[in-house]
């Protein structure tokens, strides 16, 4: 019926990510050459080496031979390429997590005057690029591309380009990162990365789009599977909201930095629009359809409600959209924006505890298996994160609770309920189920995810109770009154009053990388042990013959 | 219902995705831009020096917003503490804004004028030293560092191009503007003064022998919030309502 991509002569990936990878270095030693700009310099040679690297392997891999991946019903080289980085990824961003968590607790100990690099203001978005787009942005590669294969049974689509989607989104990161640490950022939250890396990322953002799209159109499944829709809805989303938010004018061509398209309010909310639905189409939308694929396969139940899933998709696309405007409640935004935003941040509760129920009762008749299985109960523990998360986000953005938690750790404590109870267990589901199904092995300790989930849960209450209490506390204390109608507090008394809950918070961080670590190790076990699966990873019905 | 068919054309349902999350941003942003009073017009409001735009460069390179909002809300006890809520138009030429979204560290929308350069000296060097229980961390390199401003013309061109209303003459003298508003010895003093009215030109960070990156940095600082004077505008005014 299909077309076979591998089997016709002329190949469109065969050229289209050479020429990528050619033009890539040619623009870095192009910079690299004619940039008086030293950090522009340094960004050039990392880029131009991350190029490097990438057409090596491509040429090692394709000139002469067809890599024994081709000849397989699906591609499953770049799914296990992608687990290794996203654990990767993982662990460096949540040690940076924790290092600036104690920055803030010790100060005098975790600065070092001369080394620019190492302040808090540029290892805070090395934190948060590194966990939500390096670690989350790399579960997102293995994931899609696994779910997409199995669910429509059909191979990848345009061959070798999903390779350049793997190498060029991690050099991706590889300049964002290193771009930070150099001084390089927009300070845009959620989007520092400045103009030449965000062009790269959308290079890379279109072939992603392309091999997702490649997938669904070979497939052998007449009907598009739940979850697949929320990776469409991700991936197209993202795209929009990268480019709008990061429309800029660069100072020259030959410079890193650059002047945002917009300014003041306009900017304001044009930022917080994608700030707020980055939170919704990169943290939200593609982890619950993790969770339509793996929380069904592993309870080895049908997703709980078709229609429920149908609602809460279109409800959740549409009304997430337009809560961005809580972020800027009592500012010099129009109050119309933001009483729009505050409605349909309440509003969007709703759909929200329909993608929670769903993935709940997707449970109904295997919940004793919470009991013998750790890596389920994580999973079902992140979707009621989840479901806690998604409540008090609308009740922040209610104003008058805004009045208060705005400005405060409380937010912080928040978007970590987010992160690690929700983003990161359902990842770390998804990954202790791909291991063993990809490389085809038993998971080496089944007491190691045990202590996991103990360690990273007790980690997880730690970090947002210490956090709740302490925005709380600032945000009473901001607002504090005496009795002669002056207020209460100067700011660095409330500075002193956080410095115990930060303590407490670094240690809730210090004990989810532990976690973490243990999970890395488990896994390499896995991989390196000799002995075969016993449970086998749910049959996969061959889509391609072999050729 | 018929969802059957959008699960079965890939294209049908892209489509489909894109209308559905277009309407949003569409219905609230893009009346920003043409909506009046989006942007109250008030007085004082002017582009900033060069000195003042190589500072707020730093500002932003250094991640600044992370801690530090620019952004008082309308409540009371903001209001006592940091002073008049912000205004739209204080932000107009600001690419891009910084309101932020935290405060481990206090609201700098109008810091300045605050504290004296001296202090602010003292503080970036060593913020310990100047308030014992901050946890801020120290910027003491920004005053050895001498500031980079090969392009600070074309820092000003690429403002003019997103919308800053800079004259040609001030493109033109961007750089002795710079370098007279940190030397308050310069010959472009007056120049300078006549392009900039009110901006304050002076040794900021104590060394005459450097522009330093410090230099920058205080300026930017010292005129956080100080543009409009709020002894005139009237908030109850009918255009400010809004």
């Amino acid at each position: 019926m299909q077309a076979q991509v591998s089997e016709s002569p002329w190949r469109f990936d065969h050229y289209f990510v050479p020429l990528v990878i050619v033009l890539g270095l040619l623009a870095a030693l192009f910079e690299a050459a004619w940039s008086h700009d030293p950090r522009m310099v340094a960004q050039a040679w990392i880029f131009g080496a991350c190029m490097a690297i990438t057409g090596a392997w491509y040429l090692w891999m394709y000139v002469g031979r067809t890599p024994k991946d081709e000849s397989q019903p699906y591609a499953d080289d770049v799914v296990r390429a992608g687990v290794i980085a996203s654990m990767f990824w993982g662990i460096a961003g949540m040690l940076v997590g924790v290092i600036i968590a104690l920055q803030l607790s010790f100060p005098h100990l975790f600065y070092l005057p001369d080394q620019a690099w190492t302040n808090f203001g540029r290892l805070r978005p090395l934190h948060t690029s590194a966990v939500i787009f390096a670690f989350g942005g790399n579960v997102l590669i293995p994931t899609p591309f696994y779910v997409g294969q199995r669910s429509r049974r059909a191979r990848l689509g345009r061959g070798s380009l999903s390779w350049l989607v793997f190498w060029g989104y991690n050099a991706f990161i590889v300049l964002a990162g290193t771009g930070y640490l150099l001084g390089i950022s927009q300070s845009r939250e959620y989007a520092e990365p400045e103009w030449y890396a965000d062009i790269w990322l959308t290079i890379v953002w279109v072939c992603y789009l392309l091999v997702f799209m490649g997938t669904l159109w070979k497939r052998r499944e007449p009907h598009i599977y739940v979850a697949n829709w929320f990776y469409l809805a991700f991936i197209i989303t993202i795209a929009i909201l990268h480019i709008v938010n990061n429309l800029a004018v660069p100072v020259s061509l030959l410079e890193t930095q650059s002047y945002s398209l917009f300014s003041g309010v306009q900017d304001a909310l044009t930022q917080w629009w994608y700030g707020h639905n980055a939170v919704a189409f990169y943290l939200t939308v593609p982890f619950l359809a993790i969770m339509y694929y793996f929380i069904p396969k592993r309870a080895e139940r049908p997703v709980y409600s078709y229609r429920l899933s149908i609602l809460h998709f279109w409800s959740l696309t549409f009304i997430y959209i337009w809560a961005g405007p809580h972020h800027l409640l009592y500012t010099a935004l129009p109050d119309w924006a933001q009483t729009l935003g505050m409605t349909f941040s309440i509003i969007l509760w709703m759909p929200s505890w329909g993608g929670m129920i769903n993935g709940m009762m997707t449970l109904s008749g295997a919940w004793d298996k919470l009991r013998t299985d750790p890596v389920l109960r994580m999973m079902v523990v992140s979707v009621a994160f989840y479901g806690m998360a998604t409540f008090e986000g609308p009740v922040m953005s209610i104003k008058a609770v805004n009045a208060l938690s705005h400005y405060t750790n409380w937010t912080v404590g928040h978007v970590h309920s987010g992160a690690l109870g929700w983003v990161a267990y359902i990842s770390f589901g998804a990954i202790y189920c791909l291991v063993p199904w990809l490389w085809k092995k038993k998971l080496y300790s089944n007491a190691m995810v045990e202590w996991h989930f103990w360690l990273s849960a007790l980690g997880i209450v730690l970090y947002i109770t210490s956090m709740w209490v302490a925005g709380i506390m600032q945000g009473l204390m901001w607002r504090a009154y005496n009795d002669f109608g002056f207020l209460e507090y100067a700011f660095v008394e409330v500075v002193e009053a956080m410095h115990p809950y930060y303590i407490i918070r670094a240690l809730g961080g210090l004990l989810f990388l532990a976690g973490t670590l243990l999970m890395a190790f488990n896994l390499w076990k896995t991989i390196r042990s000799g002995s075969p699966a016993a449970a086998p990873a749910p049959a996969p019905v061959p889509a391609v013959e072999a050729a | 219902m018929k969802h059957a068919w959008l699960e079965k054309n890939s294209i049908v349902l892209l489509i489909a995705i894109i209308l559905v999350v277009a309407v949003g941003g569409a219905v609230e942003i893009a009346p920003l831009f043409w909506v009046n009073g989006t942007v109250e017009k008030v007085s004082g409001m002017r582009p900033y020096t060069p000195l003042e735009l190589a500072g707020r460069n730093i500002y932003v390179r250094e991640g600044c917003y992370v801690c530090h909002s620019q952004q008082i809300r309308t409540l009371r006890d903001e209001v006592e503490r940091y002073g008049h809520y912000s205004l739209a138009a204080e932000s107009m030429y600001d690419h891009p804004f910084q309101w932020g979204s935290e405060r481990t560290g206090p609201d700098l929308a109008r810091v300045g004028g605050k504290y004296s350069d001296e202090w602010h000296r003292a503080h970036l060097a060593d913020p310990r030293a100047a308030v014992p229980e901050s946890i801020m961390p120290p910027y003491r390199f920004l005053f050895s560092k001498p500031l980079d401003y090969r392009q600070v013309r074309n820092m000003l061109l690429a403002n003019r191009t997103v919308g800053v209303p800079y004259s040609d003459e001030q493109v033109a003298q961007a750089k002795a503007d710079l370098e007279a508003q940190a030397d308050p010895n310069a010959d472009g003093l007056e120049d300078f003064q006549k392009r900039y009215p009110k901006a304050a030109a002076r040794d900021f960070d104590g060394n005459p022998a450097l522009i330093s990156e410090g230099d920058a940095l205080i300026a930017y600082m010292q005129m956080l919030g100080t543009l409009v004077d709020f002894k005139s505008y009237q908030a109850s005014a009918p255009e400010h309502r809004r």
